[in-house]
């Protein structure tokens, strides 16, 4: 443009509470999905220690078996789509604009709102505890006819109304996503330039894109079912109950590297920027994350082996397969530490985490891809370990990470290096005391979503022990949320670039002003930021 | 956010992000060709559903365990799909659906011509071919009703067998669509009429007019499964 006509100036300030409310600046939303995340993934915590508690001993003392069902169906259900899957969009919402040098995301408004729905559907899920029956219990897959019109409340019903609002928030995320990735990077900064995160929420996206529509199709089709007499899933009347598991994990599969990709992405930023040394592989890097998320669609029934509806051997092959680009990427990132100069800061003790965690689950879950195998451990607490390991020891370890990271960004402050060592221990160590006795109890044949067990089971000691690795990770959190209210005040300040990192958002003030950047370096390799501080540029 | 994009500067190259047709698509119409790709999947999970249904359908047929569709108990009332229904009384009434597929189909037509008229800058012509495409698109709906209102009276509804079931969902939520495709037209048409769209302008038009196309194909396949695919007899 020759002439730019300047907009009036900024609108008068407004208040705190108002401009948080009404805010369409993608910094200010990327943080309210973390608030708003790690608020669910307290109260999913909370449900995981009560159903810890009860699993202790055996015999009901606590609660009973009715809530105990609430209990982990909700436990679930808060911790997939209201803590690790919109936590993770919140640390793109917030990252991805700045590592690409864009002003904002494309849809500042449809970010917005794309945000609120996930309050309002988590209250909608939640509301379940207040209605007559109780809340969704059927587990969070809600496999019909468990979840059938015959079985339980209105906790079903708006469990379902609820996560068809957070997977519509989730969608109009994707499309921001792509639209800004794909329209909006600043000159210079080509595909194969973008940081690993930012190619990892683009792979997500198109995960989210592609499979969240037909989660949303199977849920209103148990929704029919359940309120309008429709029979999709009632065998009774011609329908199909398997078709119900066919659609959801044609969702929920995909779903898994959702939780997962961007959590790869946040450690592929931590790794090179506390090893002094580039990605190794980048480009493989990206083509591996491109691999999964392409074999993530032609796995789901994987999960359905017992059901002998399932061609087994296809099922069993693809799985297998996407340990191979996973495989890649775990090189990739031990190459990237090798020979690196090592700074042991909190982020980095958390990537290690997931790295080690992360591949425990990818092994446990080679074994369950294996047909004759799955058919003994499936439904057992192997499973339970698995997935843990995965979603735990992988996505919520890859999150911590994140935190400390990007916490001086969002605030200008550091947090506190030995509370977060601290937080880091306990976490690790209380996380393998619950989940890893899960294998062994699984292998010994203890079923998942029971409320009790026989005494003389022999599977009191493996659960007593979990259990009281399931405080321990509790405990865990008060260095974590005191470290953040103490160093929000008080906390070292951070400076533009406290890490000496690579990528953009290292380039701009802390926090950056909201149109993000006053100048932005050039853009000649991956490492932006590393090129302008060292004062050459790489060709690429 | 236009002057932040336009503020955007590296070395003295102002970049702006937002400058209409620099580059391809606008924002609008990638997003919306973004939000037509989930919408494609949220319709294959049902067309999923229904054809994994109609498949395993059976039904006692004499003692015996038969493959069939439709189920017996409609195989009069829709024996002579997709022209006509025969009622209970057994009168036939013109089954409408035919006639509101012609609609559909015209209405797209008249859509690209309103998209065409705006790329010339003709605002006239634009107006008066989504005013069209909205009318067509709101007959479509009446008759869909008009449809679904014949076949409660024969005793068919969204509990009558998996038949029923699937029928209503699918063309329910294509109908809603279709409601929603209006809602958007009607917003065109009220912004247009204010003078918001010229050649250079017109995103939310371009975008609009994609997803009456999507609304318009998802209905062709609708109406070639549930109408035109043979059904099986026992």
């Amino acid at each position: 443009m020759a002439t730019t006509a300047l907009h009036p100036a900024a609108p008068a300030v407004r208040g705190g509470l108002y401009e948080w409310l009404t805010t369409t600046d993608h910094k200010k939303i990327g943080m309210l999905y973390l608030v708003n995340s790690l608020v669910f993934f307290a109260l999913g915590g909370i449900l995981a220690l009560v159903v810890r508690l009860e699993l202790a001993q055996p015999g009901m003392q606590f609660i009973d078996e009715a809530f105990y069902n609430q209990a982990f169906t909700m436990h679930a259900s808060f911790m997939l789509f209201l803590f690790i899957i919109p936590i993770l969009a919140g640390f793109g919402n917030y990252a991805v604009p700045l590592q690409i040098g864009a002003p904002d995301m494309a849809f500042p408004r449809i970010n917005a709102l794309s945000f609120w729905l996930l309050p309002l559907g988590g209250a909608l899920m939640a509301s379940g505890f207040l209605a007559s029956g109780g809340a969704a219990a059927s587990g969070w897959t809600e496999y019909p006819p468990l979840s059938g019109p015959a079985y339980h409340g209105t906790g079903t019903d708006l469990w379902i109304m609820g996560l068809v609002l957070i997977g519509t928030s989730s969608i109009l995320g994707a499309i921001n996503f792509l639209v800004t990735i794909f329209r909006m990077r600043a000159p210079g900064m080509t595909l194969f330039r973008m940081p690993i995160l930012s190619w990892t929420v683009l792979v997500t996206s198109v995960l989210v894109l592609m499979s969240t529509p037909v989660l949303t199709s199977a849920l209103i089709m148990l929704f029919i079912d359940r309120n309008y007499g429709g029979h999709f899933f009632d065998p009774a009347n011609g329908g199909n109950a398997v078709l119900y598991q066919n659609v959801f994990w044609f969702y929920s599969h995909p779903a898994v590297y959702i939780m997962v990709l961007p959590a790869m992405g946040i450690i592929s930023e931590v790794l090179p920027v506390f090893s002094r040394k580039p990605l190794f592989g980048y480009k493989a890097f990206v083509f591996a994350t491109v691999g999964i998320g392409a074999l993530g669609f032609s796995v789901w029934a994987h999960h359905m082996f017992t059901t002998g509806q399932v061609f087994l051997p296809f099922f069993a092959l693809m799985t297998f397969l996407i340990a191979v680009p996973t495989g890649v990427k775990m090189f990739n990132w031990i190459a990237t530490l090798w020979r690196g100069k090592l700074v042991f800061s909190t982020p980095l003790l958390f990537a290690f985490g997931f790295l080690t965690m992360f591949l425990i689950g990818g092994l446990n879950g080679a074994f369950s891809a294996a047909v004759p195998v799955d058919f003994a451990l499936h439904d057992t607490y192997w499973v339970v370990a698995h997935l843990h390991y995965v979603l735990f020891g992988g996505s919520v370890f890859g999150v911590f990470a994140g935190i400390y990271y990007w916490f001086p960004k969002m605030t200008g402050r550091m947090l506190n290096e030995t509370l977060g060592k601290l937080q880091f221990v306990l976490m690790f160590v209380g996380f393998n005391m619950t989940f890893f006795p899960m294998h062994q109890l699984g292998l010994m044949g203890m079923p998942r979503r029971i409320a009790d067990y026989a005494s003389t089971a022999g599977w009191t000691e493996l659960n007593t022990l979990a259990t009281i690795g399931g405080f321990t990770i509790g405990l865990s959190m008060v260095p974590f949320l005191w470290n953040v209210m103490v160093s929000l005040r008080n906390g070292r300040i951070a400076g533009d670039d406290p890490w000496e990192g690579n990528t953009l958002e290292w380039a701009t003030s802390s926090p950056p002003p909201p149109y993000n950047f006053d100048h932005l370096p050039e853009i000649r390799s991956e490492r932006p930021v590393f090129d302008a501080r060292h004062g050459r540029t790489a060709t690429h | 956010m236009t002057s932040d994009a336009a503020a955007l500067t590296t070395h003295g190259e102002t970049h702006d992000a937002t400058e209409h047709g620099a580059a391809g698509l606008g924002n609008p119409v990638l997003g919306m060709l973004l939000f037509i790709t989930s919408e494609v999947m949220f319709f294959a999970g049902l067309f999923a559903a229904y054809f994994s249904i109609r498949a395993s359908y059976q039904e006692l047929v004499n003692g015996q365990l038969v493959h069939l569709w439709p189920p017996a108990q409609f195989a009069d009332t829709l024996k002579a799909l997709p022209f006509v229904i025969t009622t209970s009384e057994g009168h036939t009434v013109l089954n409408v659906i035919l006639p509101a597929t012609l609609i559909l189909i015209a209405s797209s037509f008249t859509c690209q011509l309103g998209v065409n008229a705006i790329k010339r800058d003709d605002r006239t012509g634009f107006l008066r071919n989504f005013g069209v495409t909205l009318v067509l698109g709101i007959l479509f709906l009446l008759l869909q009703a008009y449809d679904y209102t014949v076949l409660f009276g024969e005793g068919m509804g969204l509990g009558s067998t998996t038949f029923g079931t699937t029928y209503f969902t699918l063309t329910g939520f294509h109908g809603a669509h279709v409601f929603g495709g209006a809602l958007m037209l009607a917003v065109v048409v009220y912004r247009g009429m204010a003078g918001q769209f010229s050649a250079r302008h017109h995103d939310m038009v371009e975008a609009t007019s994609l997803y009456w196309h999507f609304v318009d194909i998802v209905w062709i396949l609708l109406f070639s499964v549930l109408y035109l695919l043979p059904g099986v007899k026992a």
